[in-house]
């Protein structure tokens, strides 16, 4: 069994509301993959599917070659799943909420401890401390512990890293590349777009639908072309300007520059000179590397 | 231990670590029942009387003397008619009886402050009563069943076993379930491997021992502290109670399946379970005295019919035959609940 995952043509509506349009991927076994898209783009509700929570209105869902809808018992054993927000018992300790989980799915810890134990070791140390007193990052923790104890095939993350502090969440990335080197196959969804190079594969989903999916070099690939930083100390002006130029097909602010897609006729030299005869006289054009939050963009112009 | 154990364990665990709800559900049925087995109560005691006399006659005398000896009444004295008015007014009385000689005979008014209507009616009905005394032809002798002093506790206690059970059963168990759906928890629990049954059953299984023990401690206290007779009914009591503790649960259920938030859930079982439980059970307002629509929707209360069944048990003393009919509604009511409630968790599970 090489696909661990297959999603094939699956829609699901609530009410008026298209939450995923004919959504279609594989995942190959022990793989990596990663699902990024804003917030309401359809990643929740594509996780349910997966953890047999809901059913598709159309298109079948298969993991580990078992249908989510008709199998969905035989497969419940087999995925691990941590939904979106923070999902233990506040009031119980981590060792309880622990062996709580353990014994759902009727496993000991002892025998399972090798596969939690790089994520656990961190919390080995206060094992009384009610789940709602731990940090962001220790809580991930022992949520991504309590969804592991099982030995899942297949871990399905929904939004890991949200609310979670930087060092934590690189940390966590640490830890599931370990996960991985134990052939456990991983769908990870985040709305961090710094986050998705730390995955071998990875879709982009917005309203639903998937953009494309390649590995994370493969996306941004040829995006540097036409690709510029544009800084000044006026900067809404100069994205106003910019975008009344011909020669730009785009410009957006991106960190604390703008980033400026140009058509092929799009010198800096020939653009710098237009906007400081119409005023803007610090203006600087560089070269500019592009990554998946620039794909993104590009990905859906035609939607803005 | 078994998966089921664990659940059990992990819902005990939640119920104790929370303060509020230990408070909640095994103090207040306790307060509950001190509260309205000794301070408040419906009696009617002393009642402060006056009377107005015209001419004293052997008769009037007698009646004089019968509102002075009165437990019910303190009778404040005679006074002149043209002070009556201010002594009601002031509330320094709450009656006065008018005593007049006409042909021989003693004819009397009742004037009565009905500010207060239930002390009004009762105030008139002594005051009745005493007067026309022995003067009736045919005296009638009352004969108090089963609660021959009138104590308001006795029927305070299946009132209050009828609502105790509603909160912690109804209110208490759908919150907790619904909390879970909140957290998102009952999403890791459905991707478990247990049976939605097993889940369900492990959440109610606690809070139906905690019903338990609760009934325990309000049947010693109404058998001991206040005073309820002990007889072979008692055994009743418990099993219609575990009956109706178990449609109580039902309601819960139902509730949590329905609604979303822990906020809805208390809302929606405060307004349509608490409420009617008080208003409309006859726990306090009399459903005779009720209007015929709200007379028909008490039908559909269950705490209606395990109240009447806990009266005819625990103050009248009536065997098991007497309440069947009540134990039929309930065991219905419950058999509709439950399958109404498992149905539409099933349906929102898969």
């Amino acid at each position: 069994m090489s696909v661990a995952i297959e999603v094939a043509g699956v829609t699901k509506r609530y009410g008026s509301l298209t939450a995923l349009d004919n959504v279609s991927f594989k995942v190959e076994n022990g793989e990596m993959f990663g699902l990024i898209g804003p917030d309401g783009a359809g990643k929740s509700t594509l996780y349910k599917i997966l953890a047999t929570l809901t059913a598709p209105d159309a298109g079948s869902a298969t993991v580990c070659g078992l249908d989510t809808v008709k199998d969905y018992s035989k497969l419940r054993t087999l995925i691990g799943y941590m939904p979106e927000k923070f999902s233990l018992y506040q009031d119980l300790s981590v060792s309880e909420n622990l062996h709580f989980f353990a014994s759902l799915f009727g496993v000991s810890i002892k025998d399972n401890y090798d596969i939690i134990a790089p994520v656990f070791s961190q919390l080995e140390r206060f094992p009384n401390r009610k789940a709602g007193a731990l940090s962001g990052g220790m809580k991930q923790k022992l949520a991504l512990s309590c969804a592991l104890i099982h030995r899942p095939e297949i871990l399905l993350l929904d939004e890991p890293t949200t609310g979670v502090d930087a060092v934590s969440r690189s940390e966590f990335w640490d830890m599931l590349s370990t996960l991985r080197e134990k052939r456990i196959t991983i769908l990870v969804s985040t709305s961090y777009m710094d986050e998705a190079t730390r995955c071998e594969r990875i879709a982009l989903i917005n309203k639903g639908k998937i953009l494309c999916i390649n590995t994370p070099e493969g996306l941004v690939a040829g995006l540097d072309e036409n690709l510029y930083n544009a800084v000044s100390a006026h900067m809404f002006e100069l994205l106003t300007r910019l975008r009344e130029l011909p020669e730009v097909e785009d410009c957006y602010t991106f960190g604390a520059t703008l980033h400026v897609v140009g058509t092929k006729d799009f010198n800096p030299e020939t653009v710098k000179r237009k906007l400081s005869e119409e005023g803007l006289k610090d203006v600087e054009i560089f070269l500019a590397k592009g990554d998946i939050e620039d794909l993104f963009i590009k990905l859906t112009r035609g939607e803005r | 231990m078994s998966i089921f154990q664990s659940l059990v364990k992990k819902e005990a665990l939640h119920i104790v670590r929370d303060t509020r709800t230990m408070v909640i559900t095994l103090l207040m049925p306790i307060v509950l029942l001190l509260l309205f087995g000794f301070a408040i109560s419906t009696e009617v005691n002393d009642v402060m009387v006056v009377a107005v006399v015209d001419q004293h006659t052997d008769e009037t005398r007698d009646i004089i003397q019968r509102l002075n000896v009165n437990d019910y009444i303190t009778f404040k004295g005679l006074i002149a008619p043209e002070d009556a008015d201010r002594l009601l007014r002031s509330g320094l009385a709450e009656a006065v009886v008018y005593l007049k000689n006409e042909d021989g005979k003693v004819k009397s008014q009742i004037v009565v402050d009905a500010s207060n209507t239930n002390t009004a009616q009762t105030a008139t009905a002594y005051i009745r009563g005493i007067i026309s005394g022995n003067a009736a032809k045919s005296p009638v002798i009352t004969n108090t069943l089963y609660n021959p002093q009138l104590k308001s506790a006795y029927n305070f206690v299946p009132g209050i076993l009828g609502m105790i059970f509603i909160l912690i059963c109804a209110i208490i168990t759908s919150v907790s379930i619904v909390r879970e759906k909140e957290t998102g928890t009952m999403n890791l629990l459905l991707v478990s491997p247990v049976k939605p049954q097993t889940i369900i059953l492990g959440k109610l299984i606690p809070y139906f021992l905690l019903s338990c023990i609760i009934l325990t401690v309000m049947l010693l206290m109404a058998y001991t502290v206040l005073g309820l007779p002990v007889s072979a009914s008692v055994v009743t009591v418990v099993e219609v109670s575990l009956l109706y503790i178990v449609l109580s649960l039902s309601i819960g259920l139902l509730v949590s399946t329905i609604v979303d938030t822990q906020l809805t859930a208390l809302i929606v079982s405060a307004v349509m379970f608490m409420l009617p439980v008080i208003m409309l059970s006859g726990m306090i307002f009399p459903i005779d005295n009720m209007p015929v629509i709200l007379q028909w929707i008490s039908n559909i209360i269950p705490a209606r019919w395990y109240i009447e069944a806990m009266r005819k048990l625990m103050v009248q003393q009536l065997d098991f035959s007497y309440v069947m009919k009540e134990i039929v509604i309930l065991a219905s009511m419950t058999v509709v609940l439950l399958v109404l409630a498992v149905g539409k968790f099933k349906s929102s599970t898969r």
